[in-house]
């Protein structure tokens, strides 16, 4: 059973309620079709989920995540793990801080890293590449070939190195992770507007004097969203990801903050003292949120753009 | 074919000095110099010091200098952590055994990846395809930090079949978790290519000649639809090198393997700054050879391109 058939049952129930005679728009019609994704649909909600768990869990939590149970600390593999009755949901961590309170920072950071970087790299990619796309010429081949040469370049070896010099902030993490991430939304932007500005639509906006501004904005860009926000959606586990790999090497959140990566990096140096909670944990809300971006994503872009199926 | 190659090169070069200039200013920008210790020497010595390694001149002197002496020498000077070792000695200690999982995980990557790609095309809609499909979604969520905890729980801990860390020369046990830690989303990622890029080559016209002709299948998947299904993987070879070279950082501090990777987060943690230089100097290099060398085999492959 294909995606797509859900979305015709869908589109034909939603179209049911309005008058038949009306025309569908393009949105409408994704709309149709991502509400039929069942996969999607239940990703959505799982991502609403843990926005909730990140915005409201620490008024469920009894312990505050900075806090060490004194009680804990010693023997923690013993009396640690989670247990409702001295309110360590998730058990403690090896120096005794409530794991449930450290998750709900953890994950809110990395669900921070992921949804601003996707956001950084979509404006700025965006507007690079239909800048490039629409000028066209010598400037499109400049401005590419900067992307080329950035791309080249080990991204996560400087982005390191940026840490170190800069010292290790969750804002450079950002500044960091942002610059990089642009590149490839730019080249997607770009080779979308190569198609679109020869469309008739642009010709008639250059015929009546509309700056190429005013085009790139007006015209160009809104036009490019379909695909601009698949993709960003798809980016948003790729930056938690990359958060997380540079965490988990020690390398980026500093104590008390903390990110999933971060936490699975405590939990897996602990796994041998049999304390496994402070590994799953961490990881199955880490798996869980970047499984439930992929199938947002995969189902934006069935929606968007169901050539591509 | 000699002025594609030559345009390339006119690219790499450039992109190298750049890597190297962005880094060397990076490093000069950053606060604490390579002899600040905690007792503080006499300002005359410390002249004396910053004089003998060249740290006076002015700073793209000091640039010019770094250059010139990795390309007429291949130095990159002394570490600062590691006294009495040379960047070179660092590189050379550790890049052997990056190299040797490196490589295996890339063999191991490509090699399952593809075939699985294409067994799971040759049986369409059959439980064999349902599976790969559903290994490489499932491989998309287990990056190299999260599966190497996870190994080492069931294959260390629970099972304690392989060593959860360690080196030893890279006698093979010690080998496999690495491996399979570094290459499975890489190997999930190009099954998936090749299992679509393949059923789209089935459907192609020249195969239904083929198949009209009274061709063996082997034949045909082998000699028709195999490399037409290859060229996208070609494509991706770039991207799951400089997979395995980033990803070999999480490998050797998690493995303690030795690596390069690992002396790259001490070095790191240590602001050791030539040492970090010359390890992302390298891997600079490497990606960019390596970029070069995909995109001859691409233009090889593909007769369609005109350079």
């Amino acid at each position: 059973m294909s995606p797509l058939l859900f979305g015709r049952r869908a589109i034909r129930s939603m179209s049911g309620a309005s008058d038949p005679s009306d025309g569908r728009s393009l949105w409408q019609d994704a709309r149709g079709r991502f509400l039929g994704n069942r996969a999607a649909m239940a990703s959505l909600v799982t991502l609403l989920v843990l926005v909730l768990f990140v915005l409201f869990g620490d008024s469920l939590a009894a312990w505050s995540n900075e806090e060490i149970d004194w009680a804990m600390l010693g023997n923690v593999a013993e009396e640690g793990g989670p247990s409702f009755a001295n309110g360590h949901y998730f058990g403690v961590d090896e120096l005794g801080r409530d794991l449930f309170a450290r998750t709900v920072q953890g994950a809110g950071i990395s669900l921070m890293v992921g949804v601003l970087g996707a956001l950084v790299s979509m404006v700025v990619g965006t507007l690079y590449g239909a800048v490039a796309g629409y000028l066209g010429g010598a400037v499109d081949n400049v401005m590419m070939r900067i992307v080329d040469v950035l791309m080249a370049i080990p991204y996560m070896f400087v982005l390191i190195v940026f840490m170190v010099v800069f010292g290790r902030s969750i804002l450079m993490l950002f500044v960091g992770i942002g610059l990089i991430s642009w590149l490839d939304m730019a080249r997607i932007a770009r080779g979308q507007t190569l198609s679109i500005k020869n469309r008739d639509f642009v010709e008639a906006a250059v015929a009546i004097g509309v700056r190429p501004g005013r085009i790139i904005l007006r015209h160009i860009i809104p036009n490019l969203l379909g695909v601009v926000v698949v993709y960003a959606t798809l980016l948003v586990p790729s930056m938690i990801i990359y958060e997380s790999f540079i965490s988990f090497l020690g390398l980026g959140v500093q104590e008390p903050a903390t990110s999933l990566g971060a936490l699975i990096s405590d939990g897996a140096s602990q796994m041998q003292y049999g304390t496994l909670w402070q590994l799953l944990f961490p990881l199955f809300f880490f798996v869980t949120t970047l499984f439930a971006f992929f199938f947002v994503g995969d189902g934006l872009r069935d929606a968007l753009d169901p050539r591509d199926r | 074919m000699i002025y594609y190659v030559a345009r390339r090169l006119a690219v790499a070069v450039p992109t190298l000095l750049i890597l190297i200039i962005v880094s060397y200013v990076l490093m000069y920008a950053a606060p604490g110099g390579p002899f600040d210790t905690e007792r503080t020497l006499p300002p005359e010595v410390m002249a004396n010091l910053q004089h003998k390694y060249g740290l006076d001149q002015p700073l793209f002197v000091q640039i010019w200098r770094y250059v010139v002496s990795i390309v007429t020498e291949f130095d990159f000077g002394p570490s600062f952590q590691y006294t009495d070792q040379t960047v070179n000695d660092v590189i050379r200690q550790g890049f052997p055994v990056t190299l040797t999982y490196g490589a295996w995980a890339f063999l191991v990557a490509v090699v399952t990846g593809v075939s699985l790609g294409i067994a799971a095309a040759l049986r369409h809609n059959s439980l064999l395809d349902y599976l790969s499909v559903g290994v490489s979604v499932g491989a998309q969520v287990l990056p190299n930090f999260v599966l190497a905890p996870v190994l080492t729980l069931v294959f260390t801990l629970w099972l304690a079949w392989l060593p959860g860390g360690g080196w030893q020369g890279g006698h093979w046990p010690y080998v496999i978790l690495p491996v399979i830690a570094l290459s499975t989303s890489f190997m999930a990622s190009i099954a998936r290519m090749t299992r679509s890029s393949m059923l789209e080559a089935l459907n192609a016209d020249f195969i239904r000649t083929a198949r009209a002709k009274g061709l063996p299948m082997r034949r045909i998947v082998f000699r028709h639809a195999l490399k037409p299904t290859m060229l996208p993987v070609v494509s991706y070879l770039g991207p799951t090198f400089v997979g395995m070279i980033t990803g070999s950082v999480v490998i050797d501090v998690f493995f303690a393997t030795g690596g390069i990777g690992q002396f790259f987060v001490n070095s790191a943690l240590n602001r050791d700054y030539p040492v970090i230089m010359g390890i992302t100097i390298l891997a600079g290099a490497l990606t960019i050879a390596f970029n070069l060398m995909v995109d001859l085999l691409y233009a090889w492959l593909d007769p369609r391109i005109r350079y």
